[in-house]
């Protein structure tokens, strides 16, 4: 393969640490383990800045082919999810906020709502929790589609037609999944913190609209808006890349492309935790 | 002008140690030197698994050669990459079995390369999709995805998506794998007009590469052949070498599989 993704795959197809004849031994293993990881760590980098290249590079090239990928990838992780959307954020409304209203009530504490609330559903269950919802419809499909496609030779097809494969197949996938994301995580935290209101509402909590949204607005700064549109991009990026990656990594066999999609959503639900973890620490800095 | 500024050779190979591309580190043909020159028509047949495919993505700078080199419009391949893009979309090429896009239909996938390189939108393309739909005799099947047609009609859109950017090397990997009696002949009679100039692409005269397990249907004392044979690739010749060799190779590809007895 050549171009970028063979660029991309030339670190990942070293094979050298798993042929490698070493004596049986705890160490033996542990140290496999680590270099595996260390070299999917590397495999990711370096397909992730290949992307971000081509990204920047081609953002021009065959807008009447791009366009309509991209708006199809944007449909398909944002518009098709809203129904399961609007579901989840009723049960986190209900769960988790109208929970936390009624017992902050019960002790009188009602003037940390505003804090609570912009910790708990805008800075962490709300763009955490929508990331894992895209990662499990839209990321798993990526892996199989990109695994399939793989297998079945559609990945040199479009070499040999000039097209280069992470521009028609990797970028749209990209853009799709940050731009679904940011966008169901807003749908998702206002849904979640209206129908948590209305279950209060139905408990009995003495709060009027008009204070409930107050104390949500008083506690949100700038910061919280610049973070979370960050964040949630973050996420979409890595989920993307990671599925992708995985998919399109080493000549793969229709039978392996099962194997790979369960590896590629964990280590999806590792990355989004890392990411998640770099944003507590901004949090905290600032 | 000494000789290397002036290189005639559409594909020129020299000492290509040819790689699989399944493993880069294996060679599955050693020291290749071939030189294909504008407007020939080359066969290269091999058992399965001898390496056919490798050799000819090798051929369209899709892959490199471990040692030596290749080049292609005497550009080497090893510099392929967006510069390049005119030169390899001079080349054209046909996979064993098509390779289509299953997520497109057969008329998107022979109109993606038209819309991609030219940028072009789907109602801009689709006149010249349509002509290329009935010259293939795709037309019934423009909206079917490909794996609900069959093989024959596969093949003929992936030819007609090789040949939508009018390329002036054609390679196609054993194209008459999987055909029918009526589509062999279909694509043997449309290969030779394409070589001869084909009225659609305006007479231009193709050079043409074909990969084949069976040397019998490609018979004509025009064209060339070249056979692969326990990673060695040696060059027959002309129909009458082929005829004439004592080879056993080439022999067994005359033969075709009709000889095998149980």
């Amino acid at each position: 393969m050549r171009g970028n993704l063979g660029k991309a795959f030339d670190v990942a197809n070293t094979q050298v640490f798993r042929r490698a004849a070493l004596p049986k031994s705890y160490t033996d293993v542990v140290g496999r383990l680590l270099f595996r990881f260390l070299l999917t760590v590397q495999g990711l980098g370096a397909f992730a800045l290949i992307t971000l290249g081509v990204i920047v590079k081609k953002f021009g090239v065959s807008p009447s082919v791009m366009q309509p990928r991209i708006r199809a990838e944007i449909s398909r992780a944002g518009i098709a999810l809203m129904p399961m959307f609007i579901f989840i954020a009723l049960a986190l409304g209900f769960v988790v906020v109208g929970q936390t209203v009624s017992a902050l009530a019960k002790f009188g504490q009602i003037n940390y709502l505003g804090s609570t609330m912009v910790i708990v559903i805008v800075r962490e269950l709300g763009p955490l929790l929508a990331a894992m919802l895209v990662l499990a419809r839209v990321g798993t499909a990526h892996v199989i589609e990109l695994g399939t496609a793989r297998a079945l030779g559609e990945v040199e097809a479009l070499e040999a037609l000039g097209i280069d494969p992470v521009h028609y197949l990797i970028v749209p996938r990209v853009i799709g999944t940050a731009l679904g994301i940011f966008a169901l995580t807003i749908y998702l935290i206002i849904g979640a913190l209206v129908s948590g209101y209305l279950f209060a509402f139905l408990q009995d909590v003495p709060l009027t609209p008009g204070d409930y949204f107050s104390e949500i607005t008083n506690a949100l700064t700038w910061l919280d808006f610049v973070l979370l549109a960050l964040k949630t991009m973050a996420f979409g990026f890595f989920i993307a890349i990671v599925t992708c990656y995985h998919g399109l990594a080493q000549p793969l066999r229709l039978e392996e492309v099962s194997g790979v999609a369960v590896r590629a959503v964990t280590q999806g639900v590792v990355v989004c935790v890392l990411v998640d973890a770099i944003f507590i620490v901004l949090y905290l800095l600032t | 002008m000494n000789e290397s500024d002036f290189n005639p050779a559409v594909v020129a190979m020299r000492g290509a140690h040819i790689v699989s591309l399944r493993d880069a580190t294996f060679a599955v043909v050693s020291d290749v030197n071939w030189t294909v020159l504008p407007g020939e028509f080359w066969v290269v047949a091999g058992q399965q698994h001898s390496g056919k495919s490798d050799l000819l993505m090798h051929a369209a700078g899709l892959m490199t050669p471990a040692r030596g080199s290749c080049t292609v419009f005497g550009c080497d391949t090893k510099d392929f990459g967006e510069a390049q893009i005119a030169e390899r979309l001079r080349i054209g090429f046909v996979f064993s079995g098509g390779k289509l896009f299953n997520h497109l239909t057969l008329a998107e996938n022979i109109a993606l390369p038209l819309r991609y390189q030219k940028n072009l939108s789907e109602a801009e393309a689709g006149g010249k999709v349509q002509t290329f739909l009935e010259l293939f005799e795709l037309t019934p099947f423009a909206d079917a995805v490909p794996s609900s047609v069959a093989v024959n009609w596969r093949q003929r859109a992936a030819l007609a998506r090789a040949l939508i950017l009018q390329p002036e090397l054609l390679l196609l990997d054993n194209p008459l794998d999987g055909l029918g009696g009526r589509h062999r002949q279909w694509l043997l009679d449309f290969l030779n007009q394409l070589w001869n100039g084909h009225h659609a692409f305006v007479g231009l005269k193709m050079t043409i590469i074909v990969t084949a397990d069976d040397l019998r249907p490609w018979r004509d004392p025009q064209k060339k052949f070249a056979v692969l044979d326990e990673k060695i690739f040696s060059i027959v010749g002309s129909w009458n070498s082929v005829a004439e060799s004592r080879d056993q190779i080439v022999k067994e590809l005359l033969a075709g599989t009709d000889s095998v007895t149980l």
